[in-house]
């Protein structure tokens, strides 16, 4: 049944790995380079990661990006979550094509449009640009994110669950908070981790608004890479890499060995063995 | 349940109102600036609006609007007209690129063994998760004429002079197709794997030959996710201001970049206001068919 | 089944038998009323200005096909559809405006509904603590309820640690551990298989009279409505078609839907042609000419001659002989036997009558032989008593 899996299909996903994960390789290689050339291998070193400690312009800027990233992403999961519930609980509500709408076309809205009608916008309430305008912008397109990642989670719950809590005399308030946010709460938290993940990310919308005094990660890198490629810069990036591979993995490890758990449970319970 | 219609009306009411204030409104913000004309000062156009002044002042500052932004975008001496249809050409030409290669990755995903998808489906996303300015710096090492790929092929004896690569429209389709890869894949992905197996013992059983097979059954049904896949890439990849920048030459022509420039070198916010509406209404017909494909996949029952 | 059947209607209480039957005494008060209820979504009416009464005590089922509407009706009960028109009232208090978390009833949902981050213990006890009853008065109730299900072992365990059967009696458990002024059962043993359903059914109706409880159920299985109830709503396209118990269903159906919507049955159009003394003929064949058969039906109906009507005959009402019967020339033709199916228990026997007209015939197998004496193609005679048929004028 399963001969499907062919030489073909081997050889589509070495070759598309291959190509995913070599550049991120390199890079993470020639972070360890003790020559100063980034092309040319010197020999291993730390030097690089020991260099970054002391460049206060890098840390202030990751400092600067973590804020940014953490806050906008905890509102932006608030925001998205609230709009995935009105967009699968509500049936048709007056304005609603509107709505979608606007909560689908940041997903493909090109960064600079975005960027720069939310600097216009700024501009125009006189909001003073800076830390608050970047978090501001960031909650508004990363809510989208979230609330697709929500809404897809709300579109296979079982609704009787909520009818059951009512049923037995729980008011809708509380329904929510005991039985439907803990049900969707693996969707809400890997949106959040994608909110953040987008905003420790962007470069094109927080150039458009900041403002002076603060300069996020992304753009300080971006300044020093179109100086040219530096060890300094692929070092930081390995970093970030590290980090996110570590948070990934784990993630997908313990949902992963849940998964088995309740795997294991259910076909014992099939298999009529505790009872 | 009258008495829950007002958290209900809350519920809708936060979101639609943070997204019409902060996505909806600046749109019209730009509108009007792309009318208005560049001046030395704070904000750097005029006229500006002082609904403080009285129907008279307004009126004197809509009297003062008019599209010479658009048509000096739209002359064919400024390079605009051709940085629009430069993006749309290599925004295309990626899309493509990006079906032929995430195709087959896909593919061979949705057919995996079942133990190995979750797996094989964290090792796409992961790479989406490090940054994007990571993912196109780590090509610049790559790319540059002393760069990896040059030693690599030189050693192999296959060239002796270094490809040009780096700052070529070459290193932009490389950069577009390289980090827009993940966003081709996952609804192809999502589209084969839903798809029944049996159809093609079906289709075999009936006669039908296996590579016959792939286009009159597999093909037809992945065209969601492909249509989903190629509109996911190709919009964001109009407007695309880091890859060119990054990547790409002096004579890579990208609107995103045009509009960049026109910002932040030249300091006109009302030509780069002009530009983003053009780009906006470009693309406003591809944004309309993918929310009609993401609803119809959110909703559809 | 149908044996089972005529005593569900009497229920022994300290050893004497009782028929229960508040519907036929008029001093009874209804626990629940619809009355004129209808209900639209948008352009479709799931109920159409209907009224009905429900007693204390009683297993009533709502018995129809998909979309007929019992769900509509029952989810108005439970408060998670409000009508468009009409009343419902539950002890004589009208119901509507009222959110479904503040109403006395409760329901057992046909997915269940368990809370899967909840354990068992805690799925029962959840609509306790809404009620914020005291914590020890929760573990007594809670512990009760496990007794009831026989699930004490299993409270600490998580739903998805559980099987489909142990499933349903948690959700049993907690829709009834409020003791509900009604228990709502939406088609509540649809995903068990067939032989845990058969046992679960009449663990069902020991509950209930253990529990002296009203219990309302939906279900589209008309076996187990017949098997449950103490009297069964047919309904079809948002209106009541007959509300009666279970043998009366069976035996004297309203209409032709009816008669077809639960069990097999044998119709064959006609013209009355007299109706004297509790017995109606009736002519078959749609000229009422002599062509067709002459068919006696002993039964006491509102038809007068010329009439269209339809005679409806169960099939194990109907005999079938090789030789033509000695004792009756009433309701006897020939016919040919067209097909068999051997089911074991029973032989279902399919037979065309000279006009054209097929009959079917179910007889039970009562000897190990197994060839048995009349086979395809066989000159038969099928016969049926006069009281064996019913007379449906709708």
């Amino acid at each position: 049944m399963r001969k499907g899996f062919s030489a073909f299909n081997v050889t589509a996903l070495v070759l598309g790995f291959t190509f995913l994960y070599v550049p991120i390789l390199l890079l993470v290689i020639y972070s360890f380079n003790a020559s100063r050339l980034v092309t040319v291998w010197g020999g291993f070193s730390t030097e690089w990661y020991w260099k970054l400690l002391e460049n206060d312009q890098l840390l202030d800027a990751a400092w600067v990006t973590l804020r940014v990233a953490f806050i906008s992403a905890s509102v932006a999961t608030v925001l998205g979550t609230l709009a995935a519930i009105a967009l699968t609980r509500y049936g048709r509500f007056t304005g609603r094509t509107l709505f979608s709408g606007m909560i689908y076309a940041p997903l493909v809205m090109p960064d600079v449009i975005t960027g720069l009608s939310l600097l216009l916008l700024f501009v125009a309430v006189n909001f003073d640009r800076g830390f608050w305008t970047i978090t501001l912008a960031h909650i508004t397109f990363t809510m989208c994110f979230v609330c697709v990642v929500v809404q897809s989670r709300l579109v296979t719950f079982d609704r009787s669950l909520e009818e059951a809590a009512l049923d037995l005399g729980c008011p809708p308030l509380r329904t929510f908070f005991v039985i439907t946010l803990p049900i969707i709460l693996p969707a809400v938290v890997s949106g959040w981790m994608l909110a953040f993940t987008l905003s420790l990310d962007d470069l094109v919308i927080a150039s458009f608004t900041t403002g002076p005094g603060a300069t996020t990660l992304p753009m300080r890198i971006y300044s020093q890479v179109r100086l040219g490629v530096t060890p300094e810069i692929n070092a930081i990036c390995t970093i970030l890499i590290a980090i996110v591979t570590v948070v990934v993995v784990s993630a997908s490890i313990v949902t992963k060995r849940q998964e088995i758990e309740r795997q294991k449970a259910e076909r014992l319970a099939a298999a009529g063995v505790m009872e | 349940m009258a008495r829950s219609n007002r958290e209900r009306w809350l519920v809708v009411a936060i979101p639609y109102l943070w997204l019409a204030a902060l996505f909806l409104v600046p749109f019209f913000i730009v509108f009007k600036i792309s009318l208005s004309q560049d001046v030395t000062a704070q904000p750097p156009y005029e006229p500006v609006f002082d609904l403080s002044g009285g129907w008279d002042v307004i009126r004197d500052a809509l009297g003062q609007l008019n599209f010479d932004n658009y048509s000096y975008v739209l002359s064919w001496d400024n390079e605009f007209l051709m940085a629009y249809v430069s993006s749309l050409k290599i925004a295309a030409i990626s899309t493509f690129l990006l079906l032929l290669v995430g195709y087959p990755i896909a593919y061979a995903m949705a057919r995996a063994p079942k133990s190995i998808r979750p797996t094989l489906l964290m090792l796409v996303i992961l790479p989406f998760w490090t940054s994007f300015l990571i993912r196109v710096y780590s090509w610049i090492g790559i790319l540059s004429p002393e760069g990896l790929l040059n030693q690599f092929l030189s050693w192999l004896g296959a060239i002796d002079q270094p490809l040009e690569l780096l700052n070529t429209d070459t290193a932009v389709y490389i950069g577009i197709v390289y980090s827009y890869l993940p966003f081709m894949i996952l609804p192809l992905y999502s589209a084969l794997e839903k798809m029944d197996e049996t159809l093609l013992e079906a289709a075999a059983d009936l006669g039908c030959p296996p590579l016959a097979a792939f286009w009159k059954i597999t093909w037809p049904l992945s065209l969601p996710g492909v249509f989903a896949g190629c509109l996911l890439c190709f919009i964001p990849a109009v407007g695309e201001f880091v890859i060119p920048d990054l990547l790409g030459g002096s004579d890579t022509m990208m609107i995103g970049k045009s509009l960049w420039t026109e910002f932040s070198v030249n300091r006109s916010w009302t030509v780069a206001s002009a530009v983003a509406v053009l780009l906006l209404i470009v693309l406003v017909v591809p944004i309309v068919f993918y929310q009609n494909i993401q609803q119809r996949q959110m909703e559809g029952r | 089944m149908s044996s089972g059947v005529a005593e569900k209607t009497q229920t022994t209480i300290g050893g004497i038998r009782r028929t229960f039957a508040p519907w036929t005494d008029p001093s009874a008060v209804h626990l629940i009323r619809y009355r004129n209820v209808t209900k639209r979504f948008g352009s479709f009416t799931a109920v159409d200005d209907l009224s009905l009464d429900i007693y204390e005590r009683e297993f009533f089922a709502l018995l129809g096909p998909s979309g007929c509407g019992k769900t509509t009706l029952m989810r108005m009960l439970a408060g998670f559809e409000e009508p468009t028109s009409g009343q419902i009232t539950l002890a004589g208090e009208d119901l509507v405006g009222t959110p479904p978390y503040r109403r006395p009833v409760n329901m057992m949902f046909q997915s269940y509904a368990l809370f899967p981050h909840m354990s068992v213990w805690d799925n029962i006890a959840f609509g306790l603590k809404q009620d914020g009853m005291g914590k020890p008065d929760i573990a007594v109730r809670v512990e009760e309820m496990l007794r009831l299900v026989k699930l004490e072992a299993f409270a600490r365990r998580k739903p998805h640690q559980l099987s489909g059967g142990q499933r349903q009696r948690v959700a049993l458990a907690r829709s009834l551990a409020k003791r509900p002024k009604v228990l709502l059962l939406d088609e509540p043993l649809g995903a068990l298989d067939k032989k845990l359903r058969e046992e679960t059914q009449f663990e069902l109706m020991d509950i209930q009279m253990k529990l002296g409880m009203t219990f309302l159920i939906v279900t589209h299985d008309q076996e187990e409505a017949m098997t449950v109830a103490d009297r069964i709503a047919v309904m079809d396209h948002g209106k009541l078609i007959q509300v009666a118990p279970p043998a009366v269903i069976y035996e004297q159906p309203a209409s032709r839907y009816v008669a077809g919507f639960v069990g097999d049955v044998n119709l064959m159009a006609g013209r009355v042609e007299s109706n004297q003394n509790g017995l109606v003929t009736v002519r078959t064949g749609s000229g009422g000419d002599s062509a067709g058969m002459r068919l006696a039906v002993a039964q006491e109906v509102q038809t007068g001659a010329g009439d269209e009507v339809w005679v409806a005959v169960r099939p194990e009402k109907v005999r079938v002989d090789r030789e033509p019967p000695a004792d009756t020339n009433v309701n006897c033709v020939s016919g040919e036997v067209w097909d068999i199916g051997y089911l074991g228990d029973l032989s279902v026997y399919h037979i065309e009558l000279a006009d054209g007209t097929r009959v079917k015939a179910v007889r039970p197998n009562l000897t190990r032989m197994v060839e048995r004496p009349i086979t395809w193609e066989d000159k038969v005679w099928v016969s049926w008593t006069p009281d064996a048929g019913v007379v449906l004028t709708r």
